[in-house]
């Protein structure tokens, strides 16, 4: 039998082939997604007008012809206008933004005093950068250190007035540093506020949760300048004659609070995709309501959350930009500031000083909603249905 | 049944202190005692301080003399009018921009929603790029630069943009030509009503025949036909009652037209645009959330891609993107009192110099607080409607 059998067995697989060439290569690539269609076609070519249209010009103004550097507005103004360019030039002013860079990051803050804000930078970002990496190790330390220790250390540094520092009025406080500084510190108390006005709603104590409902929906309903409002001309009324307090710490209250009402709304719903079954495993291993709602349930939600958290980071972040209204100095308040400098008055100013501006805010909020995506990724456990 | 009763005993409650129930009560308590005595202190600090600056407190300033003119203004009022009446022209200043901001910002971002999710990579990236420059830089720093960045740079009148239809564009904002209705113009009017109406009854009529007997009747050119037909037919018979003023450029200023400050359109395109961007990533999500299976079941059933869009991907995707389309809505409403950063005399600027001028700020902060909360919950209200029209009916 043995020596009759003209069966053939494979041992090894063939080679797979590689597509035709009708698939594959840049020219498939474009076939399939600029040229598909006629519509595709007529499509790509409008697209190609627009970017075209678009894209030449901005790369002009902002590179080729913009100057970098320059004393005063000459540089940065046509012939006609009392500058050195030739009519018709248009181009951005980084000198403006260049001569301004002091101003815009840390405001009027005495200049011999400046090392004090860069100092606290410079401990920020050694203590943050660390924390943000997933592989560094000690992050209970790390977090004590950013969000317990560095805040006084930044507030004796940055206030000043004890161990010899002078004392720096948080009006002369500008640019940067405000917005940074208004938004940790609102972070840092949104978080915790919103979580427990988010418990408060799903508590089974009514008296809690009509308060925690009717603080919520109220502050959801109004525009943050409101509330800020709030916070600059009735919160004075508020305390005792006499008493008064600091712009910055009423804009500080005005922008916590507000984002606290957000915050609580987007834990909520975390909360919310807890199944029952959670929070009576939690009973039935006789967890008292706060070892539960810290060890099992808000760990989960959180998680579930972080999303929407970091967007509320990166809504209140662009929010302190509104500060400006109750004449406290930001980033962009500072930048409209020095439109009324007639040292630098060309038509090109308001134009730069904006846009470095929005790349300011735009490099943060960004920054922040990437960083979201990878630790969403990296967190996820594969509960996800 | 007997023996059960004997076994369920009273379980022991131990002490009183553990009874959550206990506990319940005893903390609510300590809360509103908080509460009760946090706000008797402060109402007795506002009064305090109310009688030592002199400021009555109450409403009846509403009635005095305002004093201070408004450039925009869409009823009539000068500065001898109330403080009362500022206060509505503020009002009508925010919805008129609050709902030009929302239409526009649905539009583009319904566009670019789409674009995001098109076949087309050039396209796609395209909308992505917009979507994540304008999520990015907040809503204030946009309306600055349309404000100083491009229109304060506009050529001075002299020198205007001549745009199409005798519109023109300056440094003093959008110049076009403004419809005088003669005698008669009733007419049209009417007569696009009963368009409308008429275009109602053929779409009912149409499906109910649709639902019978299978037939098709092209209501969407009908509809046009009647919608715009019968207005220029009406047009005609009234004899031509339409005429235009067109702005006419003199040696410094534009005459004539209809005006639009650079204020309200600097804040208009820069809400439109800021929101544009959150609607498209709204849309995007709900187009995705339609899950493959229903398009590939409408596809088996034999429609046809426009179809299939129309009728099964769209309805469903709606039903996902109100609720958060709603919360747009609100967002931008609430956007729109940026308006006090360049000057353009919506509800919170004028409150606020109302505010100044009276130093009435619990009262004037009050209005602020009660207005927005009121448009916040009739565009909830108008939404929720739409919404359960939408929403899916369960078995």
């Amino acid at each position: 039998m043995q020596e009759h059998d003209t069966s053939w067995v494979r041992t090894e697989m063939a080679l797979a082939q590689q597509p035709p060439a009708g698939v594959r290569g840049p020219l498939a690539w474009v076939r399939k997604n600029l040229v598909g269609s006629v519509g595709d076609v007529i499509l790509t070519v409008l697209a190609i007008a627009l970017v075209v249209m678009i894209v030449p010009p901005i790369i002009n103004w902002a590179f080729i012809n913009a100057q970098w550097v320059g004393p005063d507005r000459t540089v940065c103004a046509t012939a006609g206008q009392g500058g050195i360019q030739p009519d018709g030039w248009s181009g951005a002013c980084w000198a403006f933004v260049n001569a301004k860079f002091g101003q815009l990051m840390l405001g009027r803050y005495p200049i011999e005093e400046r090392w004090r804000p860069i100092l606290v930078a410079i401990l920020f970002v050694a203590l943050l950068v660390p924390l943000l990496i997933p592989r560094v190790p000690r992050k209970g330390l790390n977090a004590i250190l950013l969000f317990l220790v560095l805040p006084i250390i930044a507030f004796v540094l940055l206030v000043g007035g004890m161990f010899g520092l002078p004392h720096v009025e948080t009006q002369l406080w500008g640019g940067l540093l405000v917005t940074l500084s208004l938004s940790f510190v609102g972070i840092a108390v949104s978080l915790p506020m919103g979580i427990v006005l988010a418990l408060g709603r799903r508590s089974k104590m009514p008296i809690v949760k009509t308060l925690c409902v009717i603080f919520i929906e109220f502050v959801r309903g109004i525009p943050l300048i409101t509330v800020l409002f709030f916070a600059s001309v009735m919160l004075p009324l508020f305390l005792p004659a006499g008493v008064s307090f600091d712009k910055y710490l009423r804009a500080l209250i005005g922008v916590s609070l507000f984002a606290a009402a957000y915050m609580a709304e987007v834990i909520r719903g975390g909360l919310q995709a807890i199944p029952k079954g959670q929070y009576e495993g939690a009973d039935s291993l006789g967890l008292g309501y706060w070892q539960k709602m810290t060890l099992i349930v808000l760990p989960q939600a959180l998680k579930l959350v972080i999303p929407g958290i970091v967007n509320t980071f990166i809504g209140m972040f662009k929010d302190t930009s509104l500060v400006i209204i109750i004449s406290m100095f930001d980033l962009l308040g500072v930048v409209k500031q020095n439109f009324a400098d007639a040292n630098w008055a060309t038509p090109q100013t308001a134009r730069s000083g904006l846009i470095f501006a929005a790349f300011v805010f735009w490099l943060f909020c960004f920054g922040m909603s990437r960083y979201s995506m990878y630790t969403e990724r990296r967190l996820d456990t594969g509960h996800k249905r | 049944m007997a023996s059960q009763e004997v076994l369920r005993e009273e379980p022991s409650r131990g002490s009183f202190i553990n009874d959550p129930k206990v506990r319940g009560i005893f903390f609510q308590a300590v809360v509103v005692i908080l509460l009760v005595a946090g706000v008797w202190w402060i109402v007795h600090n506002v009064i305090e301080n109310l009688q030592r600056l002199h400021i009555a407190s109450g409403f009846s300033f509403l009635k005095n003399r305002a004093g201070f003119d408004i450039p925009v203004r869409p009823i009539a009022y000068t500065s001898d009018s109330t403080y009362g009446d500022a206060i509505i022209v503020g009002l009508i200043n925010t919805i008129i921009v609050a709902l030009a901001g929302i239409v526009t910002a649905t539009i583009i971002g319904f566009v670019v929603g789409i674009g995001r999710l098109s076949r087309n990579w050039l396209i796609r990236k395209i909308c992505t790029v917009y979507v994540e420059v304008f999520r990015n830089i907040p809503p204030l720093l946009v309306i600055f630069f349309w404000y100083s960045g491009v229109l304060a740079v506009l050529p001075a009148p002299r020198d205007s943009f001549n745009l199409p239809f005798g519109s023109f564009l300056n440094q003093r904002g959008f110049y076009f030509p403004r419809a005088i209705w003669g005698e008669g113009s009733w007419l049209i009017f009417v007569a696009l009503l009963v368009g409308i109406a008429m275009a109602w009854f053929v779409a009912r009529t149409a499906r109910q025949r649709q639902m019978a007997t299978g037939q098709q009747f092209p209501v969407l050119w009908t509809s046009l036909a009647l919608i715009v037909g019968l207005p220029l037919l009406a047009y005609a018979l009234a004899g031509f009652p339409l005429s235009f003023d067109f702005p006419k450029q003199s040696t410094f200023n534009l005459t004539g037209g209809f005006q639009i400050g650079p204020e309200f359109l600097s804040l208009y395109l820069a809400l439109s645009f800021y929101t544009a961007a959150f609607i498209a990533e709204i849309v995007r999500a709900g187009i995705l959330g339609v899950s493959k299976g229903q398009t590939e079941a409408a596809g088996a059933l034999g429609l046809r891609p426009g179809s299939i869009l129309r009728l099964v991907v769209v309805p469903q995707a709606m039903r996902i993107v109100i609720p958060p389309l709603t919360s747009q809505y609100l967002n931008l409403t609430k956007n729109s009192s940026l308006a006090i950063a360049i000057g353009y005399p919506d509800l919170t600027a004028i409150a606020g110099t109302v505010l100044n001028q009276t130093g009435q700020a619990v009262e004037g902060v009050l209005i602020m607080m009660v207005v927005y909360l009121i448009i916040s919950l009739v565009t909830s209200a108008v939404m929720n409607v739409v919404n359960a029209r939408m929403a899916l009916v369960e078995r």
